[in-house]
């Protein structure tokens, strides 16, 4: 449920961009979220709609590129692929890995008039 | 909406009080007001990192007319938790300059952490200083627990949150007698899922799992496992009563979390305590090195 806190500081981030870039809509919004995070899409988008009512961002598209998980095998040194922290190496076996992709979420681009 | 604590709805408290954004420092968050339905003391200031902007029609090869057309794009590439982290960075300096070890605490609810701080608190406070904030969501008992203990306590009611942030913790230790040199526990609103992302600006996540539970929390909630440091598996008394396997437990906590440590203790009964006092020890210890080294260094965090 801190998807609420995620769609509120996804305004606040348009909010403050709108001041230095002066629109007045936004039409599309470009989230880049891992794989790995703790984010989920659905409830975020339910709650992205909650926040913006009566803002700016009312309108808005809300675009979510979903960032591949990555990580290294700390026993063969391979670069994999990962969706979930329990896999383990498709290699090797070995279950410890060092996340090196997928773990964030952020705000890339948005379309505003 | 101030996003980072809430505020608007008036729900998040400190003691029971409201929090002012007024007792920010020399460099306060940069909040905007939503509408005048929200209209709230916050200071606005720029954003930090000017986006680019690409605009459409601009190319001189293209018949488009800009000026039928006002969409543009923008470019923003930040982290959606920009704000908290900001607020991170510093409470960890602060805590840095202090020499102040601080440990967030973590779990679902009824694991025990607040009789395991209680307990700790008992075998510790006669060596080193010791402070503790308490999230939840409702009631000050927590805080009222602690305080019995004889160390300071600070109240953070979250209302609706189901997390601490650390917007909130600024403010609490703003509130808080901190001592340097001393020991500050966060227990975090008990929760396995939203805690995990969000940073306070503690040196270390510990997440407490307890034997009542089900053996495969690890794996049911890997976030928080992930970004614990330290495991602690609590009423470890209860195991003979119970059908609970310990190391099918830290088999789960380690497939998540290869290196992680795990303490077994019981806080009622006094198991497994030195282990884990030791360990903060430990992490105190190397704290107030780290302040003294930048002192000695002359090195300043402001």
């Amino acid at each position: 449920m801190h998807e609420i806190s995620l769609a509120e500081n996804i305004l606040q981030l348009i909010e403050d961009a709108s001041l230095e870039q002066s629109f007045t809509q936004v039409k599309t919004v470009w989230l880049e979220i891992g794989q790995l995070a703790c984010v989920e899409q659905e409830s975020l988008r339910f709650y992205f709609n909650v926040v913006t009512q009566d803002s700016i961002a009312q309108q808005a598209r809300l675009e979510i590129i979903e960032i591949a998980g990555q990580a290294i095998c700390n026993q063969c040194n391979r670069e994999i692929f990962v969706a979930s922290y329990y896999e383990a190496c498709p290699h090797c076996g070995n279950s410890a890995l060092q996340v090196i992709q997928g773990n964030g979420m952020r705000i890339k681009e948005m379309e505003v008039e | 909406m101030c996003t980072t604590c809430g505020c608007h709805t008036g729900k998040a408290r400190i003691n029971g009080k409201s929090i002012s954004h007024h007792q920010h420092s020399d460099k306060p968050m940069y909040y905007q007001l939503v509408d005048s339905s929200r209209s709230h003391p916050h200071a606005a200031m720029p954003a930090a990192q000017l986006p680019n902007t690409f605009y459409f029609g601009t190319n001189t090869t293209d018949t488009h007319d800009p000026a039928m057309d006002q969409t543009k794009m923008i470019k923003i590439e930040r982290d959606i938790l920009v704000k908290n982290n900001q607020y991170a960075a510093k409470n960890r300096h602060y805590f840095m300059k202090h020499g102040i070890f601080v440990l967030n605490m973590v779990s679902s609810p009824g694991s025990g952490k607040t009789s395991l701080l209680i307990k700790t608190i008992q075998m510790l406070c006669d060596k080193l200083p010791i402070a503790v904030i308490e999230g939840d969501q409702q009631t000050d008992h927590d805080a009222a627990r602690i305080r019995a203990t004889g160390v300071p306590a600070i109240q953070i009611n979250t209302g609706k949150g189901c997390h601490l942030n650390a917007h909130m913790v600024n403010h609490a230790i703003q509130q808080l007698p901190l001592e340097d040199d001393s020991l500050l526990f966060i227990e975090n609103v008990g929760n396995l899922v939203c805690p995990s992302a969000f940073d306070l600006g503690e040196a270390h996540k510990v997440v407490v799992l307890s034997v009542t539970e089900g053996e495969d929390k690890p794996l049911k909630y890997p976030d928080m496992f992930h970004a614990a440091d330290l495991m602690l598996l609590n009423k470890c008394d209860l195991l003979p009563h119970l059908t609970f396997d310990t190391d099918l437990a830290i088999e789960y906590a380690q497939r998540i979390h290869p290196e992680i440590p795990v303490i077994q203790l019981s806080a009622t009964q006094g198991n497994g305590i030195s282990a884990w006092l030791d360990w903060i020890k430990t992490g105190h210890h190397s704290a107030v090195l780290k302040k003294q080294s930048l002192l000695h260094n002359n090195i300043t965090l402001d």
